[in-house]
């Protein structure tokens, strides 16, 4: 497995990065991107077979993930590039005028890593049941993965995809749901219950997997292998993953305000201060 | 060629074309995959299915998934048709097909069956009579809308070679055939029916029979009408409406779709630009339909072979 301290000390560098990206525009969405580093960390540092270089769209033989809570762009972007996909530099043209770093993640500007459109919610999971379809036509034995929001499940397409990948047996697909409790107008119970989520899942056919420490990064490489160990059993597979939105920075952690909204120069400071600079270096 | 050379070989329905074009193109290249939403049958896709079982994918009734799923396959490197109603292809979806297809240039292949009016008895709710204006509103999306089963059928193979996403809109009722059952289908390219002096009818779909039905009537009463098939609303032969209307210097255009946002639109806005020549409407007036058999529709609708005639008459008036 990849060093876990390495690792470790990227999440920390993205945590930083995703401020900075933000601040940096006064845009963006700082909460779910903070929340999520550890799991896109394991997930492309240690989980996913995949080549940054040179970016395969139809990706043969290759893990492949799917990002359907586009709003959490930086994170996924400060992987990306960290990972190798493009110049880290990049990160600096973040929702800026060309940039091919879009504020939702987009192909249209041929950014490698990136396979679909996504930010309007509920669309995610629908493409990676596709692209996993495609995989077990071809004999590919690799996996697809998708992260969705949990409010995302508010959508009814989500429901229709989560219907059809078990009723079709597509096992070669891992779904991840960011669950943090918290949308933008308040906390999902506060917007419209969620209900009882794990039986809502098996309800409908899942094997369902609880992951309680979402911000804990061995836990999530743990959970994640532990995913590709129960699929291909005729069931998808879903990690409930327990997050805490703006992890990492105190005042944006644990509530739906910074789901969308860039702190200014005090609170920069502040944030800066709590993600102190690592050996990667700022972009 | 003539007027009176063009003559009907029989009736077949467009989406018969479809189904044996997606068979056939099945046959000749392996990534072709279909999927339908609880409309197999309706779209003719059965034998497809039957050929091929594992390139197909019943979804159920959750067209919003299906688009996802076609994307995600496209991904693959598959080349999905999805089939449904023309209703349910684009404005129950038109956010997945807009980011997920559309923006996200995916090679998907939307096939639409039971467009327009002509969709009969089942009413308003199924009738769409906006498709075309909604998917020609899309960046980078092609707009087929063929006029009988043969060119529907051969639409169906061209659209494989292409690659990107494109609305493939046909029909319901069985309806007259009129062009070879091999033909060279070429995207954007206008097919010039019949030559003409007096004016020219630009007609897309279904109405492409009724504009010939309706020149011959009016050749008859000594008026010269130039027929043009246009198959794909986008891109738009421009090249061919600039060329015809140029000499004719008058224009009706034929559809069957509303007024507002369809291939009349389209013409309408090269020649405003390029060609200001007097131009008549073929189409519904802001309107939905209702239950009623095909032929019974179009005609209240405004949209049968006297509707053409009245709009040349009337085109020509003003252009004197």
């Amino acid at each position: 497995m990849a060093d876990l301290s390495k690792l470790t000390e990227l999440s920390a560098q993205v945590r930083r990065d995703i401020v900075r990206m933000v601040y940096n525009v006064q845009s963006g969405h700082p909460g779910g991107s903070l929340g999520c580093a550890e799991f896109f960390v394991a997930l492309y540092g240690d989980v996913l077979k995949h080549s940054p270089k040179p970016f395969n769209m139809e990706g043969k033989n290759e893990d492949l993930f799917f990002l359907s809570n586009g709003h959490i762009s930086p994170v996924w972007y400060s992987v990306l590039a960290r990972s190798g996909y493009f110049p880290v530099a990049e990160l600096n043209t973040f929702r800026k005028l060309n940039t091919r770093l879009q504020g939702h993640p987009t192909t249209h500007e041929g950014l490698p890593g990136v396979r679909i459109a996504s930010g309007s919610l509920g669309q995610g999971m629908s493409a990676a049941i596709g692209a996993a379809l495609a995989k077990r036509m071809d004999g590919d034995k690799r996996w697809v993965f998708c992260l969705t929001g949990d409010g995302e499940l508010q959508e009814g397409q989500c429901w229709e995809a989560i219907m059809y990948a078990a009723g079709n047996k597509v096992d070669n697909l891992i779904v991840a749901v960011d669950w943090n409790g918290q949308q933008i107008d308040g906390s999902n119970d506060q917007v419209l219950s969620l209900g009882n989520l794990p039986l809502k899942w098996k309800a409908f056919g899942w094997d369902v997997l609880v992951l309680e420490q979402g911000n804990n990064l061995e836990a999530v490489i743990a959970m994640l292998r532990k995913a590709k160990r129960r699929s291909g059993k005729g069931k998808p597979v879903v990690i409930l993953m327990k997050t805490e939105m703006g992890h990492g920075v105190d005042f944006m952690a644990g509530t739906h305000k910074w789901h969308g909204k860039a702190p200014n120069a005090e609170q920069f400071a502040s944030a800066m201060a709590q993600l102190p600079e690592t050996s990667l270096g700022d972009y | 060629m003539k007027l009176a050379d063009i003559i009907s070989t029989g009736t077949r329905a467009t989406r018969d074309g479809f189904g044996a074009g997606l068979l056939e193109v099945g046959r000749q290249n392996p990534n072709v995959v279909g999927l339908t939403a609880d409309l197999l049958e309706s779209l003719q896709m059965q034998h497809f299915k039957a050929e091929f079982p594992e390139r197909f994918f019943q979804v159920g009734i959750a067209e919003a998934n299906m688009m996802g799923i076609a994307a995600g396959l496209a991904i693959g490197g598959k080349i999905p048709y999805t089939g449904t109603f023309a209703n349910f292809s684009t404005g129950r979806v038109y956010d997945q097909i807009r980011q997920s297809i559309a923006y996200s240039h995916k090679n998907v292949k939307i096939c639409a069956s039971h467009a327009g009016l002509t969709l009969g008895e089942d009413g308003a709710t199924h009738q769409i009579l906006e498709d075309i204006g909604m998917m020609r509103m899309l960046p980078g999306m092609v707009v087929i809308n063929p006029c009988d089963a043969n060119q529907t059928h051969a639409a169906t193979m061209a659209i494989a070679e292409y690659y990107g996403p494109v609305y493939l809109r046909f029909g319901r009722p069985a309806w007259p055939v009129f062009t070879p059952e091999k033909q060279d289908f070429k995207i954007g390219k206008a097919l010039h029916l019949a030559s003409g002096t007096d004016v020219t009818i630009f007609a897309t779909g279904h109405l492409v029979w009724t504009s010939i039905e309706a020149a011959k009537e009016l050749e008859a009463e000594g008026i010269s009408c130039e027929v043009i098939n246009i198959h794909t609303i986008k891109p738009l032969d421009e090249e061919a409406v600039l060329d015809s209307a140029s000499k004719t210097r008058a224009v009706v255009v034929a559809e069957e779709h509303q007024r507002n946002g369809g291939l009349g639109d389209a013409i309408a806005n090269v020649l405003i630009n390029q060609l200001p020549v007097p131009m008549e409407y073929v189409g519904v007036k802001d309107s939905f339909g209702e239950s009623g058999k095909p032929m019974e529709l179009l005609e209240k609708y405004g949209l049968g072979k006297k509707d053409v005639v009245w709009a040349v008459k009337d085109v020509l008036d003003r252009k004197k």
